[in-house]
C-alpha cells in the first residue's frame, strides 16, 4: 500500500455542529486517508481503527477475529468473560449454543405475524399523543414505548407487570440517572427476569421465553438471554425511531415522498438504518496475525470497527451522505452488522420500524419540530447507541 | 452449465433471514430451526437478480451461486 499510515489517537467525542446525522469529522477524515488507521485505545493499548466498508465487512466475516469479551486488549487490566447467555461477546461454539435455539423464534415469517399486534401498540401510542399534545416528546410518547411493549410481548411479561417493568428498563437503559439508581434498576430488572423465567417454566404461556424453557438452557442462561434481548432490542429501535423521525423532519422532501407512497416504506427503513447507523462501533480481537488492507494486525490486538463511516463509504454507496429513501444500493448496509453475530432481532426491528414510521407519517401530516433543530439535544458520542435525548414535536390539531 | 444454480450450506447458516427477506420466492426459513430452506435451486430468470443479491448479503456466506460460463452452451 503506497499511502501513508494515518493515526487516530482518540475517538472523537462530538459531531460537527449542525450535522447531527453525520459521523464525526475526525472519523470521516480517517476514512479519507484510507480504510484502516493506527489507533490507541483509551486504556493505552495500540490498536487499529477500521473505517472502510469492505474492510469492516471482511473482519466481521473472518473467524480469525474474536468477539470474546475477555480477549479485549484495550488497557492494562483484566476483562472478565461474558456472563452466561450474553452470546454477543462469545465465539463458537458457545455463541451458537445460545443463538441456535433463538433463531427459529425470530424468522422473517414469524416477525411478520407480529405486524398486527405492533400496529395496535403503535396506534395506542399515537392516540395517547393526540390526547396529550401538541407539543409532545416523541421519545417518551412513541419511540421508547413501542419497542418496550413489543419486547414485553416476546418475553411474555404479564400486563399487570408492564408498567413497573417499563420503568425499570427505561431507567437502566435510556435514562440519565445516578449510579445508585442505575444499579438499583438493573438489579430489579435482573430479579424480575429471574422470577419471569421461573414462572414461564412452571406455567408456559404463548411467548418466546416460554418456548425457550423447552430447551437445555438453564434458568441463569435464560435470564442472561432475556437481558440481551432487552438490551439489544429496546434502545436500538427506540433511537432509530426518534433519530429517524428527526432526520425525516430535516429532509422534508424525503418525508413527503414517504408520506405519499406507502410502497416506499420498506426501502425507507433500510436507508434510515444505513444513514443513521445508531450502533456506531464494535470491537474484535485478532486470534493470530492477520493481513488486511495491506497491514498486519498482530495476534492479540483489538480493532475498532466503525459502522457509521462504513455505511457512509463513498466506494460502496453513491452520494453516501445524502438521505435518499429511493436509493437502490442501501441493501448490504452494516447497521445490523455482518458475520455470525449479525443482529438476531433484525427482522423484528424491521417490522417495528416499518409499522411505526408508516403510522406516524400517516397520522400527523403536519408533524414538525416544536423547537429549533439546533436545540434538539443529542446523545454524546460516548453513548453505545447514538440518538436524541428528547424530540419535541407538534402538529396542527384536529387535522387527523 | 446452462443456468444459474444455487447451493445453501445449513451448517454455515446463522438464520439471520436476509435471504428470505431479499428473495422470498427463492429462499425461506425453516419454521423450527430458522435456518435457510432453498425453494428453487435453479431460480427462474425473474428471480435471479434477487437470488444473486441474497447470496451477496448473506452474513455467513451460506449461499453459493454458480453462474453459467459466458458464451458457454
Amino acid at each position: 500500500m503506497s499511502e501513508s499510515l494515518h493515526t487516530v489517537t482518540t475517538l472523537p467525542t462530538a459531531r460537527r455542529t449542525g450535522c447531527p446525522f453525520d459521523p464525526p469529522a475526525e472519523l470521516l477524515d480517517a476514512r479519507g486517508h484510507g480504510p484502516i488507521s493506527r489507533y490507541t485505545h483509551p486504556g493505552g493499548r495500540p490498536g487499529w481503527l477500521i473505517t472502510g466498508y469492505d474492510l469492516v465487512r471482511s473482519v466481521l466475516a473472518d473467524p480469525r477475529f474474536s468477539s470474546r469479551k475477555e480477549l479485549l486488549n484495550v488497557g492494562d487490566f483484566e476483562v472478565p468473560p461474558a456472563p452466561p447467555g450474553e452470546f454477543l461477546l462469545m465465539d463458537e461454539p458457545q455463541h451458537g449454543r445460545y443463538r441456535k435455539p433463538l433463531v427459529g423464534k425470530f424468522t422473517v415469517r414469524r416477525m411478520r405475524l407480529l405486524t398486527e399486534r405492533i400496529e395496535q401498540i403503535t396506534a395506542d401510542c399515537l392516540d395517547a399523543m393526540e390526547m396529550a399534545g401538541p407539543p409532545v416528546d416523541l421519545v417518551t410518547a412513541f419511540a421508547k414505548p413501542i419497542p418496550t411493549m413489543v419486547i414485553c410481548e416476546i418475553l411474555g411479561v404479564p400486563y399487570e407487570d408492564r408498567g413497573s417493568f417499563q420503568q425499570q428498563i427505561d431507567t437502566f437503559m435510556g435514562g440519565e440517572v445516578s449510579d445508585e439508581e442505575l444499579i438499583a434498576a438493573y438489579t430489579a430488572t435482573q430479579e424480575y427476569l429471574a422470577r419471569l423465567v421461573a414462572a414461564k417454566r412452571a406455567n408456559p404461556t404463548d411467548d418466546v421465553l416460554s418456548e425457550l424453557t423447552d430447551s437445555d438452557l438453564t434458568d441463569e442462561e435464560l435470564k442472561g438471554i432475556s437481558l440481551i434481548l432487552l438490551a439489544a432490542g429496546f434502545d436500538t429501535t427506540a433511537n432509530m425511531l426518534s433519530l429517524g423521525t428527526f432526520a425525516l423532519l430535516r429532509n422534508p422532501e424525503q418525508l413527503a415522498a414517504l408520506r405519499a407512497d406507502p410502497a416506499l416504506t420498506d426501502r425507507a427503513v433500510e436507508e434510515l438504518l444505513r444513514y443513521l447507523s445508531v450502533a456506531k462501533t464494535f470491537m474484535r480481537t485478532a486470534l493470530e496475525d492477520v493481513e488486511i488492507g495491506g497491514r498486519t494486525i498482530e495476534a492479540g490486538t483489538t480493532v475498532v470497527l466503525s459502522y457509521n463511516t462504513a455505511n457512509r463509504d463513498p466506494e460502496r454507496f453513491t452520494d453516501p451522505h445524502v438521505l435518499d429513501l429511493h436509493r437502490q444500493d442501501a441493501a448490504g448496509h452494516l447497521a445490523f452488522s455482518h458475520g455470525i453475530h449479525q443482529c438476531l432481532g433484525q427482522q423484528l426491528a424491521r417490522v417495528e420500524m416499518r409499522v411505526a414510521f408508516r403510522a406516524l407519517v400517516d397520522r400527523f401530516p403536519t408533524l414538525r419540530l416544536a423547537v429549533p433543530a439546533e436545540e434538539v439535544v443529542l446523545r454524546p458520542e460516548s453513548a453505545d447507541i447514538y440518538g436524541v435525548k428528547s424530540l419535541p414535536v407538534a402538529w396542527d390539531k384536529g387535522e387527523s | 452449465m446452462t443456468t444459474t444454480r444455487l447451493h445453501v450450506d445449513r451448517e454455515r447458516c446463522i438464520g439471520a433471514g436476509m435471504c428470505a427477506l431479499t428473495a422470498p420466492e427463492v429462499f425461506d426459513q425453516d419454521p423450527d430451526d430458522g435456518l435457510v430452506l432453498l425453494l428453487h435451486a435453479e431460480p427462474p430468470s425473474a428471480h435471479r437478480a434477487a437470488a444473486r443479491m441474497a447470496a451477496g448479503v448473506c452474513p455467513s456466506g451460506a449461499i453459493t451461486l454458480h453462474e453459467p460460463e459466458p458464451g458457454g452452451s
